[in-house]
C-alpha cells in the first residue's frame, strides 16, 4: 500500500509541469486567435468603449502578454477556465455538465475495445501462425481503418434508418418523463450505437498488443515446463501464456485514453451526445476559443487522472514496479 | 526496395496505393471537369447516366471527380504530415537524447504534455485558430503526432551514443554535432521510420475528420467533406457516405499493409 502511494505521490509531482506546459500552450493559442474575449463578448451582447476598458481591467487582458499569462495561470489555479462567449456562462459550469456523459461513452467503449480486444488477441494467440490468427489479425487491422465518424453513419444507416432497431441520435428521450431504472435503459439504449462506434476502433490495438504477448511468452522455459507437467492446453493457453502477456495490455489503456478522447470528438458530434467532445465542435463552430481550450486543459486533467488510476492498477499487477523505482 | 516488401501483405498493400496514386495523378485526365463544379442534375444515384458514373450530391457535383480530387488531399496531407512529424520528431528526439541533463529533461516534458492532450482536439484548436488551409491542416496534424518518433529516436540515441564506434568519433575529435547527425542520426532512424506507415494513417484519418467537422480547405474537395455532405441526406441517398469513406478505408488498409509488409521484412530477414 505504502508502495502505491509513494508511486501515486511521485505521479501527481510529475503531473504539475506537464500541466503547466499545457496550459502555457493553450495560453498561446489564446493569444494567436483574432481577438480577445473582450471583442467576442461585446460584439454578442454589444458595448461601448468604456464596458470594453472595464471588461479587460476585470478579466486580467491588460498589459503585456506575460502579465497576461500570469493573470490566465493564476487564474486556472483558482479553477477558473474563463467565461464562455457562446453560452454566456462560466466554462467551469459548462464543462463540468457535459463531462458525466463523455465519461459514461468512453467508460463504455473502453470496456468493450479492452474486454473483446482482449478475449479475439487470445483466441489468435492461443496458436501463432494458424489460420484463425491470420483471419483476426487482418479483421483487426481492417477495422483500425475504419475512420469512427464513418463507422457511426454506417451504424446508424443500418441499425436506425433500415432496421430501426436502436436510436440514431441523443443520449435519452427528450421529454420522456422517465425515471430510475427505466431512463437508465433509455440511456444505455441510446448509447449502444455510439460505444459500438468508440469502442471497435480501438479493439484492434488491444487485440495485437495482446497476441504480440502472446508470441513473445510462448518460447520461454516456464511454458515449456508447464507442457512437462502435463497440463491442458487451455490451462497453458489462459492460466500461463495469457497471463503473462496481459500487462502491456493494461498499459495500453493509460496510453489509449488521450486517443479515445479525441475520437470521441467525432463520435458524439456523429450521434448528437451532449458531451464535452460534441461541446468542442460546438465550440469550433461558434469560435468560442475559450471554451475550447477549458475542454482542452480538461481533457489534460482527465488523461493524467486515467494514466494515475492505470499505474496503480498496474502496481497493484505487478509486485516489481516502483519497488525497484525508489532510488 | 522491392525485395523489402515482398510479403503478402507488402504486395498488395502497395497495389492498393500504387492504384489510388494513379488515379489520383491522373484526375485531370479521367473525369474532364472541376470537383467542386455542378455538372449534372442533383442527387442522380451511381451507374445511372455514364457521364457521372458515381452519381451526383445534393448540389449536382460529380462524385467520381469528388472521389479522384480527394485521393489527391488525403495522400497529400497524409504523407506530408507524417514526414513533418518524423522530421521534428527526430530532431527533437536526437537533441534530447544527445544533450541529456537539463536539455532532456525540459524536452520530454514538452513531449508528455503533447502526449497528454488528445492529439484530434490540438488539430481541431490549432486549425480553428490559424484557419483552415492544406497548409494548416497538415501542420495542424504534424504537432499531434510528432511526440511519438520524438520519444523513439531519444530512446534509439540514448543506447547508441554509449556504442564503441561514437566513443571512437569522439576520440578522433569529430565535433558533437557531426556525431549526432552523422552518427547517431542514420542508426536511430529505422525504428521511427518503421512507426511511419503508422504516422501516415493516422494522419490521413485525422484530415478526413477534420474535414467531416468542416475544418478541411474549403476550395479542395476531400472525402471527410463529402462524408458530411452525404451525411444530410444519409436517409435518401446512403451512397454518398458510403462511397467516399469506402475510398477512406481501402486507403488506409494499404498503408497498413505496406506498413505490416515493411515490418515483417525487418523482424523475419
Amino acid at each position: 500500500m505504502t508502495r502505491a502511494l509513494a508511486l501515486a505521490g511521485r505521479r501527481l509531482v510529475a503531473a504539475v509541469p506537464v500541466l503547466l506546459i499545457v496550459a502555457i500552450g493553450c495560453f498561446a493559442l489564446l493569444e494567436a486567435a483574432p481577438g480577445d474575449a473582450v471583442d467576442a463578448y461585446v460584439g454578442a451582447t454589444g458595448g461601448d468603449a468604456g464596458l470594453m476598458q472595464a471588461l479587460r481591467e476585470r478579466w486580467g487582458l491588460e498589459g503585456g502578454p506575460l502579465p497576461r499569462l500570469g493573470h490566465y495561470l493564476w487564474s486556472l489555479a483558482h479553477l477558473d477556465l474563463g467565461h464562455s462567449v457562446a453560452f454566456a456562462r462560466p466554462v467551469r459550469d459548462i464543462v463540468l455538465e457535459r463531462l458525466p456523459n463523455t465519461l459514461l461513452l468512453m467508460g463504455a467503449a473502453t470496456a468493450l475495445a479492452f474486454g473483446l480486444g482482449t478475449g479475439l488477441g487470445i483466441l489468435a494467440g492461443a496458436r501463432p501462425g494458424s489460420v484463425r490468427d491470420r483471419a483476426l489479425s487482418i479483421s483487426a487491422l481492417a477495422l483500425h481503418a475504419v475512420p469512427g465518424f464513418w463507422l457511426g453513419l454506417v451504424l446508424i444507416l443500418l441499425f436506425s434508418v433500415q432496421l430501426r432497431w436502436l436510436p440514431g441520435s441523443g443520449i435519452e428521450t427528450v421529454a420522456s418523463g422517465l425515471t430510475g431504472t427505466a431512463r437508465a435503459l433509455d440511456i444505455a439504449r441510446h448509447l449502444v450505437l455510439p460505444v459500438a462506434a468508440l469502442g471497435l476502433i480501438y479493439l484492434a490495438l488491444y487485440l495485437r498488443v495482446m497476441r504480440a504477448g502472446m508470441v513473445e511468452v510462448w518460447p520461454q522455459d516456464f511454458i515449456r515446463a508447464a507442457r512437462a507437467r502435463g497440463l491442458s492446453r487451455r490451462a497453458i493457453v489462459l492460466g500461463h501464456v495469457a497471463r503473462n502477456a496481459l500487462l502491456p495490455v493494461v498499459t495500453l489503456l493509460g496510453l489509449q485514453a488521450a486517443a479515445m478522447f479525441g475520437g470521441s470528438v467525432v463520435v458524439e458530434s456523429v450521434f448528437a451526445v451532449p458531451g464535452l467532445g460534441r461541446l468542442a465542435h460546438e465550440a469550433v463552430a461558434a469560435r468560442d476559443t475559450p471554451l475550447l481550450l477549458g475542454i482542452i486543459l480538461a481533457s489534460a486533467v482527465l488523461v493524467l487522472a486515467v494514466n494515475l488510476a492505470v499505474d496503480l492498477i498496474y502496481a497493484a499487477l505487478d509486485p516489481r514496479v516502483g519497488a525497484a523505482e525508489r532510488a | 526496395m522491392i525485395g523489402r516488401l515482398r510479403s503478402l501483405e507488402g504486395v498488395l498493400g502497395t497495389a492498393l496505393l500504387l492504384m489510388l496514386a494513379t488515379g489520383a495523378l491522373l484526375a485531370p485526365v479521367l473525369v474532364p471537369h472541376d470537383p467542386l463544379a455542378i455538372v449534372a442534375g442533383p442527387l442522380l444515384p451511381p451507374f445511372a447516366d455514364w457521364s457521372v458514373p458515381l452519381g451526383t450530391d445534393r448540389l449536382g457535383r460529380d462524385v467520381l471527380a469528388g472521389l479522384l480530387y480527394g485521393a489527391r488531399v488525403s495522400l497529400l496531407v497524409g504523407l506530408s504530415a507524417a514526414a513533418a512529424a518524423l522530421v521534428v520528431g527526430a530532431a527533437v528526439g536526437t537533441a534530447a537524447g544527445f544533450a541529456g541533463g537539463l536539455i532532456d529533461e525540459a524536452l520530454m516534458r514538452i513531449v508528455d504534455a503533447f502526449q497528454t492532450v488528445p492529439g484530434f482536439l490540438l488539430a481541431l484548436a490549432f486549425v480553428s485558430v490559424a484557419g483552415p488551409s492544406l497548409g494548416v491542416v497538415v501542420a495542424a496534424i504534424a504537432l499531434a503526432a510528432w511526440p511519438a518518433p520524438a520519444r523513439l529516436v531519444r530512446g534509439e540515441v540514448l543506447s547508441l551514443r554509449e556504442r564503441d564506434f561514437v566513443a571512437s568519433a569522439r576520440v578522433i575529435g569529430m565535433h558533437p554535432l557531426a556525431i549526432a547527425l552523422r552518427e547517431v542520426l542514420p542508426n536511430a532512424l529505422p525504428p521511427a521510420l518503421a512507426l511511419g506507415a503508422t504516422i501516415v494513417a493516422g494522419a490521413i484519418l485525422t484530415e478526413a475528420a477534420l474535414a467531416f467537422l468542416g475544418l478541411g480547405d474549403p476550395n479542395q474537395a476531400s472525402w471527410g467533406g463529402m462524408i458530411a455532405e452525404g451525411r444530410t441526406v444519409l436517409r435518401t441517398a446512403p451512397f454518398l457516405s458510403l462511397i467516399p469513406g469506402a475510398a477512406l478505408v481501402a486507403t488506409v488498409i494499404g498503408v497498413h499493409l505496406v506498413g505490416e509488409g515493411v515490418a515483417q521484412r525487418r523482424t523475419v530477414p
